[in-house]
């Protein structure tokens, strides 16, 4: 966690504000004034990206109350869309497209050999350095470019072991 | 291969150096249909008969006619109403609505605008997949653009019209392509379809009456103007006008999104995408997306890419994505990816299809893994049948079309593996 957000958590002081704040009212501003509850994915997506990338309940009830709506909504849409995490990951979240243009392609060697390099048993699981994490997701619409991953806002196709490797190397 | 012409409509400025400028756009005839619109030269019911006209159908999968689902709107009712675009894209093996977002935004946004103006929106939404971070970027960029040559907005260049575009970013969830899921989404909701009717051009997004069309159906629409609804319909086939965006993938050579005429032979599109990779056999092809069933080599024989040859070869061109299958593909772990993925997505309101879907990858899994049972290739039929018509959404038939069409031409892979343990492909 995070100086800024275990501080947040001690004094129970919500995590929107400044330019978290700033940028859910952009989102807020694009729909109808009666439809607040709209920016809750946009909400949702920014707070786990500002709060080491996964949310927490406290988190979830911090947005419920800044939408004005109650926490049971939240936590619905929280749970029902897959890009929303409710565990500790990776800083850098390899999302392994595994669906079957990029199975074609060899996907399912690649997931062995980022699991070898990145030093984890399972999807799921964090590296020791926590650095990486890698879950295995669905077709991410760039099948001509297969097999493909995407980290954090980046896709990255026409994989290789050994593009994957630079890849990852590249990363903070 | 006779010359295969490309890029006529939704790509057509793909290969200009930033494409996705709205200076590229305006120098390339951008916005010149919205400008006679807002000068009183173009009437909404023009507009619906061009569109009509030019035979386009909606490329969303439906195959939908655009002319007339616009025609259901009463742009002159109270109240606010909404244009929304369905960028959502996430049936596997469909990648086309990317590549207009990424290289030709300004011509959705100008699709938008003109469907906005007929249907008599407030405003517009457009709905992208939340992994879709470059296309948005690229998306809400021409919007900015747009904006900023008072070409949206607040009384657009003097016409006293107020309208305005916003994007909405999905959060990863197949089911929201379906398009009341879709506005659920946009509400705030978990992606569930809603049953229907009401249908959503008289109850649609925050209960107002509104419009649903895809990316390329929207972004082909400035050139139907611009050209003619005959050029569109003269380019396509007698059932269905115009280019249309196939999204190639699988073993082939050059996989990618390819823009042809409607009609053009499957022969052709296969040789544009460099042919089987490795100099293998074509074993199978999935014409239209996940979602349409699997064809053998022999029944693409003399195809074209068109929903009337492809329904008469034995299955639907969907979204026009092209998955491409080699000789040495094993069918029982192909379906069983697939069946994996509609349980994933299944929304879990209907219970034939939140039971069905996690059945039948759980039987495809254990003939996979070499713990099937004879009575098994009955049960999968059963539970697919079972799923067929008696759900709300079509994620639920389209989870039974794989599973019923795998079998229909690769039984005997299934049965090998109950009988053996392993694939055709292992030896005995
Ligand atoms: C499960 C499911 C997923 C769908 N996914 C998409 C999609 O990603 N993009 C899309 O345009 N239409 C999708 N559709 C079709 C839409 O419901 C709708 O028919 C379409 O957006 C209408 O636009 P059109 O008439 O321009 O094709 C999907 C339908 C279902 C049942
Ligand atoms: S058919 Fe499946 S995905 Fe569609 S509404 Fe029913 S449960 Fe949800
Ligand atoms: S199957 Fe991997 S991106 Fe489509």
């Amino acid at each position: 966690m995070s100086e800024k957000n275990q501080l947040a958590e001690e004094l129970k002081v919500s995590v929107i504000q400044g330019d978290v704040k700033t940028r859910i009212d952009r989102w807020i501003a694009n729909y109808p004034e009666e439809n607040r509850k709209s920016a809750l994915m946009p909400a949702l997506r920014i707070v786990q990206e500002t709060s080491n990338g996964y949310l927490t309940t406290e988190l979830m009830d911090q947005i419920a109350e800044y939408l004005q709506v109650r926490p049971i909504e939240v936590y619905e849409v929280a749970t029902f869309y897959s890009m929303y995490q409710h565990k500790p990951v990776g800083r850098h979240q390899i999302c392994l497209c595994t669906n079957l243009s990029c199975m074609l392609r060899g996907s399912d060697e690649l997931l062995e050999h980022i699991k070898h390099k990145i030093s984890v048993t399972n999807t799921g699981e964090v590296s020791p350095d926590g650095k990486f994490s890698v879950r295995k997701v669905e077709c991410a619409g760039a099948c001509g470019g297969a097999p493909m991953m995407w980290i954090g806002k980046d896709y990255h196709e026409n994989l290789t072991e050994e593009t994957i490797d630079e890849i990852l190397d590249g990363l903070e | 291969m006779a010359e295969v012409i490309q890029n006529e409509c939704c790509y057509r400025t793909n290969h200009l150096e930033n494409s996705w400028d709205i200076e590229t756009y305006l120098a390339n005839g951008g916005y010149e249909i919205w400008k006679k619109i807002l000068a009183g030269d173009l009437s909404p019911a023009e507009i619906i008969d061009e569109v009509k006209t030019s035979n386009i159908r909606g490329r969303g999968g439906a195959g939908f006619p655009t002319g007339l689902k616009w025609s259901f709107m009463n742009r002159h009712a109270p109240g606010s109403k909404y244009i929304v675009c369905n960028s959502d894209e996430s049936e596997p093996g469909t990648f086309k609505d990317r590549d207009i977002m990424r290289f030709n935004p300004h011509q959705l946004v100008e699709g938008m605008m003109i469907a906005g103006y007929v249907i008599g929106a407030c405003a517009g939404y457009n709905y992208i997949r939340g992994e879709f971070w470059e296309p948005y970027k690229r998306f809400t960029g021409a919007i900015d653009q747009a904006r900023e040559a008072g070409l949206l907005g607040k009384d657009i260049l003097g016409s006293g019209w107020d309208f305005d575009l916003f994007a909405h970013l999905g959060g990863g969830a197949y089911i929201c392509g379906e398009e009341t899921a879709l506005l659920e989404s946009i509400e705030g909701k978990k992606g569930q379809p809603r049953f229907k009717p009401p249908f959503p051009a008289s109850f649609g997004l925050f209960g107002k009456p509104t419009t649903i069309n895809n990316t390329e159906t929207l972004a082909s629409i400035p050139m139907i103007l611009a050209k003619g609804g005959k050029w569109f319909a003269d380019l396509g086939v007698k059932n269905a006008g115009g280019t249309k965006c196939y999204a190639v993938s699988g073993h082939i050579n050059k996989p990618g999104a390819y823009e042809v005429r409607m009609g053009t032979p499957f022969a052709d599109l296969l040789e544009l995408s460099g042919g089987i990779w490795k100099k293998r056999k074509l074993k199978a092809v999935i014409p239209g997306g996940s979602s349409t069933a699997v064809m053998p080599a022999e029944a693409v024989e003399g195809m074209t890419m068109d929903y009337d040859s492809i329904a008469k070869a034995g299955s639907f061109l969907g979204a026009g994505s092209v998955m491409i299958l080699d000789e040495t593909t094993d069918m029982v772990k192909s379906l069983e990816r697939l069946t994996w993925f509609y349980y994933d997505e299944s929304c879990g309101q209907c219970t034939p299809c939140r039971e069905g879907t996690g059945w039948m990858y759980r039987v495809v899994h254990r003939i996979r893994q070499g713990k099937g049972r004879p009575e098994d290739i009955q049960l999968l039929k059963e539970v697919s049948g079972k799923i067929m018509g008696k759900v709300i959404c079509g994620l639920g038939d389209a989870a039974a079309i794989p599973v019923e069409s795998f079998l229909k031409h690769y039984e005997h892979e299934f049965k090998h593996y109950i009988e053996h343990g392993c694939s055709i492909f292992d030896r005995v």
